[in-house]
């Protein structure tokens, strides 16, 4: 049993839950198209941590709406461990930088696929990163 | 089916108490780890010989005295080897091979040669083989070890699983002694020829041994024997009847009888005491002592033994023919094994495994004793063995014993009158000649005829190695170097006498004087018999044992001759006995006059003998046949080899292309072609990835969306 919101609080009317989820798409929306579009990592995180927001808000909009405590828990851990990973990310981020002097995420991709391996990949590979 | 004669043996009895005749076969054995050790050490002198010669001693002097102490067939347990039993009632079965040692006469006088000439042929190898001190000369006498170890428990053995035991053992002994000299790439193929040719016998073997099995349900000699006598025979299934014949096969191929000989004459690549030991005295009886031994059991089919007596008589005479042109002496000696063994066999077959045995013992002697005199040939001159190359050698100081001792033994394989061979193959050509069979007559005919033709290429080899004027060239084997070294070699002497060849010392000498002897005494039962009138000593050895059970035909014979004096069967009119004497005497001394005509008083004779034959029409192959072993390799070659060949070329391009091409590398391929699909999507491309997982999510919440707008029309 997860203790349920108390009085002076009530539900939240449906026109506020629809402003609410609204905003949240919205944050996580921006959040997904920053990360596909933009090459700096630093800004590719911020991204992921916009898309954090976005369904933060959506949890504290659904515990309003059904009175119940549980989604504001999960905000907190949410937060929590947004936290811990901006501290490991941005570290990762500092070493990355140190190894190739640039924060473009395209000079990681040495990891994949050897393009240069198989001719018939690469049109393909390369349709798949023109497209976005 | 001729009258059995069964359940003269007594059932042997259980006596634990001679379990020190365990050590016959373990003695050797303990040599072998011996001579391993030696050659693990890397010992440069000769103690493996030492060794070798004390444990084969040691086994003979335990023969010697079990024989002395003999009193009726006993069955010593040594340990417990394979028990297992199943079901119950009268689903109940067993199988039991126990390390146990069946003791009859049979099994003492086949080790009684065995050891001794064991023992005295690795004597003779310590000599013989001292060249190779520090190199092969521990492996050799470990083989010499395990050959004695794998007989003595062929021959020792109470049960058929020891003797298969024995069997393979000896035959990879064989297979190890042949390919000695491993470097040479004809002993090598000589070695896999032997053990290949072994193995369709063995198999027969086997699986006679399984049919012996399933239908009597023990291995057991003892049991065996008693099931038998019990009227195991009067049943007359195929698969009962089929035993001797399998039984048969095996001892084809060990004995190298038609037609499993060919492996025998390129056994000779050996070095020259295990071709002595080994392929002519006492492994390749190995199929004589099994026939004797399990001759109960060829009464379970009417025509197995005349078959045994066709094809001994068949190979004597076959063999006789391809040794009488042979060049090489041990080829010529090599053929004239087959041919006795053929003997042996026709004995057996006619019924009179007395003559078989006796003729075993007897041959074991004097082909030994012939083995070594033409090793000693070929220790001297560098391994020289054309008898076209060597002359007169009785005349070369310190080789007077190797002729003489070659002269006793020529004499004796020839059958001449009085020596022992004479008396065994008497033996057996008598019981042919004055069988009720007239097939049985015709091959003691065949058997006659080919005594002359042995009397004839056995003078051969002697009349032109040892008589006639001294001329000899040398080998070309490795004791140039030797003498090189001794500063005999010369190069500007080049010619018959380029190095000088040397003579034989005290083991060798030693050795061939003892088995002259031996070779000698071997017919002293026939001469106690002739002279003192005492039972003859095979006779009674062999007669106490099971070999003596069904041979109804020997039966027979002596029936007769213990219930008149009047006689069964004649030869030529006269009484069988003083015919055959006569007969045999004519055939020794004619063909030895033959080949004293031809190669010792007119050489030159032979060879217009040849010219004239090679004008003729019709006989103008013949010779040239005979020389090249009437093409019975290369008409195995064509007829097995060559579509085996084909059938493992296909089956290895099978085996390449569908197996391993097709199969295999197929199943291999197709990961790759799967990973090829989704390799697109890992293209190292952060945002790449991201699209996937966006593009994931967004396939989901479609299907949700739709689901759900479905849901509310």
């Amino acid at each position: 049993m997860t203790p349920e919101l108390a009085p002076p609080f009530t539900p939240a009317s449906p026109v506020e839950l629809s402003i609410a989820l609204l905003l949240s798409a919205f944050l996580f929306g921006l959040g997904v198209v920053g990360f596909l579009s933009r090459r700096n990592m630093i800004i590719m995180f911020l991204c992921t941590e916009l898309m954090f927001q976005g369904t933060a808000l959506a949890f504290i909009a659904f515990a309003r709406q059904h009175m119940d405590v549980s989604g504001q828990v999960f905000v907190i851990f949410i937060l929590t461990v947004a936290a811990a990973e901006a501290a490991l990310a941005l570290g990762l981020v500092v070493l990355l930088y140190r190894c190739r002097e640039t924060l473009s995420s395209e000079a990681w991709s040495s990891l994949g696929e050897s393009q240069a391996s198989s001719a018939s990949d690469a049109p393909s590979a390369s349709a798949a990163g023109g497209a976005l | 089916m001729s009258p059995l004669v069964l359940a003269l043996t007594p059932r042997a009895t259980i006596a634990p108490e001679y379990a020190w005749l365990g050590l016959v076969v373990l003695l050797p054995l303990i040599s072998a780890a011996a001579c391993a050790l030696c050659a693990a050490f890397g010992c440069k002198n000769k103690l493996p010989a030492a060794i070798t010669v004390a444990a084969l001693g040691s086994s003979f002097v335990i023969v010697l005295k079990a024989y002395l102490s003999y009193a009726g067939p006993v069955e010593v347990p040594i340990f417990e080897w394979i028990n297992f039993s199943w079901g119950s009632g009268g689903k109940f079965h067993s199988f039991v091979a126990d390390c146990s040692l069946y003791i009859d006469t049979l099994t003492l006088f086949w080790m009684l040669f065995v050891t001794g000439l064991g023992t005295l042929i690795a004597i003779y190898a310590s000599e013989y083989m001292e060249a190779n001190r520090g190199a092969g000369y521990a492996r050799f006498f470990f083989g010499i070890s395990v050959f004695l170890f794998a007989m003595s428990s062929l021959v020792m053995g109470d049960n058929l699983a020891m003797l298969y035991l024995g069997w393979e053992g000896v035959g990879l002994a064989s297979y190890l002694l042949i390919g000695y000299d491993y470097h040479r790439p004809s002993a090598v193929a000589a070695a896999k020829k032997a053990f290949i040719v072994n193995r369709i016998g063995d198999l027969g073997l086997a699986l006679g041994i399984f049919m012996l099995w399933a239908n009597y349900g023990t291995l057991r000699y003892d049991e065996l024997f008693a099931a038998m006598a019990a009227g195991g025979q009067s049943s007359v299934d195929w698969h009962i009847s089929v035993i001797p014949f399998l039984i048969m096969l095996g001892a084809f191929g060990k004995s190298a009888q038609f037609p499993l000989y060919v492996w025998l004459p390129d056994a000779m690549e050996g070095p020259t005491p295990v071709s002595a030991l080994i392929h002519a005295a006492t492994m390749v009886t190995a199929g004589v002592y099994l026939i004797a031994r399990m001759y109960p059991f060829f009464e379970l089919h009417p025509d197995a033994l005349a078959t045994v007596a066709w094809v001994g008589a068949g190979t004597a005479l076959l063999a006789a023919t391809i040794g009488m042109m042979q060049h090489d002496i041990k080829r010529v000696f090599a053929y004239s094994t087959i041919s006795q063994l053929g003997y042996m066999f026709m004995g057996l077959g006619v019924g009179t495994s007395f003559g078989a045995c006796y003729h075993t013992f007897t041959h074991a002697f004097f082909k030994a004793l012939l083995f070594l005199t033409a090793g000693a040939v070929m220790h001297g001159f560098a391994g020289q063995l054309d008898l076209r190359k060597l002359s007169g050698l009785r005349r070369l100081p310190g080789w007077r014993i190797v002729s003489w001792t070659m002269f006793i033994g020529c004499l004796w394989l020839a059958a001449f009158p009085f020596t022992a061979a004479f008396y065994s193959k008497d033996a057996i050509l008598l019981a042919a000649l004055t069988s009720p069979r007239w097939d049985f007559v015709l091959l003691g005919w065949v058997g006659l005829f080919t005594a002359a033709l042995t009397a004839y290429y056995t003078f051969r080899v002697w009349f032109r190695v040892c008589a006639g004027p001294l001329h000899f060239e040398m080998g070309s084997d490795g004791h140039h170097d030797e003498h090189a070294e001794h500063g005999h070699s010369h190069p500007a002497e080049h010619g018959a006498h380029e190095s000088h060849p040397h003579a034989p010392r005290w083991a060798i000498n030693g050795v061939l004087l003892l088995l002259a002897v031996g070779a000698i005494a071997a017919g002293l039962p026939s001469y106690l018999e002739l002279f003192a009138h005492a039972s003859n000593w095979v006779q009674m050895m062999i007669a106490g044992s099971s070999a003596a059970q069904g041979a109804g035909l020997a039966q027979a014979h002596g029936a007769a001759h213990a219930g008149s004096d009047a006689h069964h069967g004649s030869v030529l009119g006269m009484d069988p006995h003083t015919g055959l004497a006569i007969v045999g005497t004519l055939a020794s001394i004619g063909g030895i006059s033959i080949a004293w005509f031809l190669h010792l008083y007119s050489r030159a004779s032979a060879d217009n003998l040849l010219a004239w034959l090679r004008a003729r029409p019709f006989v103008v192959w013949i010779p040239g046949a005979m020389e090249n072993k009437w093409y019975v390799d290369e008409i195995y070659h064509g007829i097995f080899r060559f579509p085996l060949w084909i059938g493992a070329q296909v089956l290895s391009l099978g085996d390449k292309h569908f197996l391993d091409g097709a199969l295999v590398d197929g199943f291999a391929r197709l990961p790759i072609a799967l990973g090829k699909v989704f390799r697109p999507l890992y293209a190292g491309v952060l945002q790449g990835y991201a699209v996937t997982m966006v593009g994931g999510v967004g396939l989901v919440l479609a299907w949700v969306t739709w689901v759900w707008l479905r849901g509310f029309n």
